[in-house]
C-alpha cells in the first residue's frame, strides 16, 4: 500500500512539474512580455528597462527555475494589472470557487445517487427511463445556456432568486445547480451501473434469501459496494467541475477565482491566468490522487494497476 | 455467389450479418432521431446559401429587435431579427455551418493524434505506454476551458484558431478508448499470425488491429464533436473564441445576453439549435455503440 501511495505521488509530482512547465510557457506564447507590459505608446528604451526589471532579458530556463521556485512557496509574481501579487488575489477569490465546487458536487451526489439506485431497482420502468432522459439532457445542455435559462425564470420572470453576486447563500443557489448539473449524467450512469451489476450477485441473493427487508438488501448490502467507484468519480469530477467554474462564475457574477481568470485573459494579465491554471490543474492532481488512493485502500485488487 | 431470393433457402441460411446490422440501425429509435436530426443539420449547413432568407450579415438599423412570428413578429423575418437588425433564422442556418466545422475538423485532428498515441501505446507497451500514459495525466490535469480560452486570447479569436486549439486539447478521450481497445486486441491469435508471416508493424495495425478497433473510434468520434462544439460556444459566449459578426450560436446567446431582461428569445433560439444539435450528436454516438456491439446493449 505505501509502495502504491509514493508510486502515485510521484506521477502526481511529474505531472504538476509538466502542466507548470506548459504554463509557463504560455508566456513565450504571447509574443514579448515587455513589450505587453510597456503598452502600445512605451518607446524602445521604455520596453529594455521593463525587460531588464522583470528579468525577461535572462535565459527561459532560468526564468522558469526561478517562478518554479517563487510558485512553491506561494509566491507567482505580480499581476501585470493590478500591480499587487497573484497569489494575494487568487487566495481572496478562492474561497468562492471552492464552495461553489463543494455545493455543486454534493448536490450533483444527492441527485445523481439516489436516482441511480431507483433507475437500477427497475431497469426499463418509468423513472429508469426519466433518469436516462435527464443525464443524456444534462450531457447536452451548453452550461452557459442552462444559467441565462434560470436566471430569466427564477430571477426575472419569478423574482425568486438574485441573479448574480455572492453575498448571501440564496446567491449560490442557481450556479450550484449549473455546476451540478454537468457532473450529475456521469456520476447518475456510473451509480445504475454498478448497482445492476451488485444486485446480480450471489451474495444479493444470499441477503434477499434469509429475509433482509429490500431497503436493507438495497442500502446496506448492494450500495455500499457500489458507491466505491462513483466515490473516486466524484473526486475526479471535482477536479473537473473547478476547472469548468469559469463558465458558471462569469454567467452569475461571481467573484471567484474563475472569474478572475476570465478577467485576466481578457486583460492579458499572464503571471495570474499561469498561476490560475496551475491552481486549477493542482486541485485536479490532488483530487485524483485521494481519489486513487482512497480506491486503492478499500479495494486491495487496484494496487497492483 | 449469386444472390438469392428463394424464401426457403433465406430461412434456412437465416439473416446476413448485414441484414442483421441494417435491422438493428433501423430498430434503434434513439440512433435513428439522433442520426436523422444531423443529417438534417448537415443539409441545412451546406444547403445555407439556399435556405436562408436573407444575408447573415446584412444590417438594417430600422428594423432591430423584431420579434419572431409565434410572437407577433412578420414573416419577412419568421425568427425575428438581433440589436443591429440582421435576420436572425439567416444567422442562426449559416451558425450550423460555423458549429458542425468546428465538431468535424477539431474531432478530426484530436481524432488523428490521440488514436495515434492510444494505438501506439496499446500496441508497442513498456516505455511507449508509460509515456502516452503520462502525457494522458499532463492532459487532464489541465483545465480545458482555462487553457483553449488563453491560447485563444493570446492568438487571436478567429474560427481556425479555435479549431486548432480543441483539436490540440480534446485528443486524451481518443487515447484512452484507443489505448485500452488495442490492448484487448493485441493478444488475438490473428495479430500473432500476422507477425508469423512477417507482416510489417504498420500493416498489422492498419489492417489487422484498426479494423477491429474502428467502431469504438467512431464512438469517441461522436462524442468529442459534440464535446468541440459544446466548447466553441462556451469559449464564443466568453467573447474568446469565434468573434462577431461570424454567425456562431455561442456568440448569438452572448450577444443576446445583453437584451435578456426584455426579450428572452434572443438567447432561447440559438441555445434550443445548440442543445439539439450536440443531443442528437450524442443519441447518435450512444446508439452507434449499441448497435456495433450488441453484446452491451442493456
Amino acid at each position: 500500500m505505501i509502495k502504491f501511495i509514493l508510486k502515485r505521488l510521484g506521477l502526481a509530482l511529474l505531472v504538476a512539474l509538466t502542466v507548470s512547465a506548459i504554463s509557463f510557457s504560455l508566456l513565450f506564447m504571447s509574443g514579448d512580455p515587455a513589450a505587453a507590459i510597456a503598452g502600445e505608446t512605451a518607446s524602445g528604451e521604455d520596453i529594455e528597462a521593463i525587460r531588464r526589471i522583470y528579468g525577461f532579458d535572462r535565459p527561459v530556463l532560468v526564468q522558469y527555475w526561478e517562478w518554479l521556485l517563487g510558485a512553491l512557496q506561494g509566491n507567482f509574481g505580480e499581476s501585470y494589472y493590478f500591480k499587487l501579487p497573484v497569489a494575494d488575489l487568487i487566495a481572496e477569490r478562492l474561497s468562492i470557487t471552492m464552495t461553489l465546487g463543494v455545493c455543486g458536487i454534493t448536490f450533483a451526489l444527492v441527485t445523481a445517487v439516489p436516482l441511480g439506485v431507483a433507475a437500477a431497482m427497475r431497469p426499463n420502468s418509468l423513472i429508469d427511463r426519466a433518469a436516462l432522459l435527464l443525464s443524456v439532457m444534462g450531457q447536452a445542455m451548453p452550461s452557459f445556456w442552462f444559467g441565462l435559462i434560470l436566471i430569466v425564470i427564477f430571477s426575472i420572470q419569478l423574482g425568486l432568486l438574485p441573479p448574480s453576486g455572492s453575498s448571501t447563500p440564496i446567491h449560490f443557489i442557481m450556479p450550484t445547480i449549473v455546476l451540478g448539473y454537468y457532473a450529475m449524467p456521469a456520476i447518475m450512469r456510473l451509480t445504475r451501473a454498478g448497482m445492476l451489476e451488485v444486485l446480480s450477485s450471489d451474495y444479493i441473493r444470499t441477503a434477499r434469501a434469509k429475509g433482509a427487508s429490500e431497503v436493507r438488501v438495497m442500502f446496506r448490502h448492494a450500495l455500499r459496494n457500489a458507491i466505491i467507484p462513483v466515490v473516486s468519480l466524484a473526486a475526479v469530477q471535482m477536479g473537473f467541475m473547478l476547472g469548468g467554474s469559469i463558465v458558471v462564475e462569469s454567467i452569475f457574477a461571481l467573484h471567484g477565482a474563475g472569474y478572475l481568470a476570465w478577467e485576466s485573459i481578457g486583460r492579458n494579465d499572464l503571471p495570474t491566468v499561469q498561476a490560475l491554471i496551475l491552481v486549477f490543474s493542482g486541485f485536479y492532481i490532488v483530487f485524483t490522487f485521494l481519489a486513487d488512493v482512497l480506491n486503492a485502500w478499500l479495494d486491495p485488487r487496484m494496487r497492483t494497476a | 455467389m449469386a444472390t438469392t431470393t428463394d424464401p426457403l433457402l433465406e430461412e434456412i441460411q437465416g439473416p446476413t450479418p448485414g441484414q442483421l446490422l441494417r435491422r438493428r440501425v433501423f430498430g434503434h429509435h434513439g440512433l435513428m432521431i439522433g442520426g436523422g436530426l444531423v443529417a438534417l443539420l448537415v443539409v441545412v449547413a451546406i444547403l445555407a446559401p439556399v435556405l436562408a432568407p436573407h444575408d447573415p450579415y446584412a444590417q438594417s438599423l430600422l428594423e432591430r429587435l423584431q420579434p419572431p412570428v409565434f410572437l407577433g413578429g412578420s414573416w419577412e423575418h419568421p425568427l425575428g431579427t438581433d440589436h443591429l437588425g440582421r435576420d436572425y433564422l439567416s444567422r442562426l442556418i449559416y451558425g450550423a455551418r460555423v458549429s458542425l466545422m468546428i465538431g468535424v475538423i477539431a474531432a478530426l485532428i484530436s481524432g488523428l493524434i490521440g488514436t495515434a498515441m492510444g494505438v501506439a501505446a496499446g500496441y508497442f507497451g513498456g516505455r511507449v505506454d508509460m509515456v502516452v500514459t503520462f502525457l494522458i495525466n499532463v492532459r487532464l490535469a489541465m483545465p480545458v476551458v482555462l487553457v483553449a480560452l488563453a491560447v485563444v486570447a493570446i492568438f487571436g479569436g478567429s474560427l481556425q484558431v479555435v479549431i486548432i486549439v480543441l483539436g490540440l486539447l480534446l485528443w486524451d478521450r481518443f487515447a484512452v478508448v484507443m489505448r485500452a481497445s488495442t490492448l484487448q486486441v493485441r493478444g488475438r491469435e490473428y495479430v500473432a499470425a500476422a507477425r508469423a508471416i512477417g507482416c510489417s508493424t504498420p500493416r498489422i495495425v492498419l489492417t489487422e488491429i484498426m479494423p477491429n478497433i474502428v467502431n469504438n473510434l467512431i464512438v469517441v468520434v461522436t462524442l468529442e464533436m459534440a464535446h468541440a462544439i459544446l466548447l466553441e460556444a462556451a469559449l464564443s459566449f466568453l467573447g474568446l473564441g469565434v468573434q462577431p459578426p461570424t454567425p456562431s450560436w455561442g456568440l448569438m446567446v452572448s450577444e443576446g445576453k445583453q437584451m435578456m431582461l426584455f426579450e428572452p428569445w434572443l438567447v432561447m433560439i440559438p441555445g434550443i439549435v445548440l442543445f439539439l444539435l450536440v443531443l442528437a450528436i450524442n443519441l447518435m454516438g450512444d446508439g452507434l455503440r449499441d448497435v456495433t456491439a450488441p453484446e452491451n446493449r442493456s
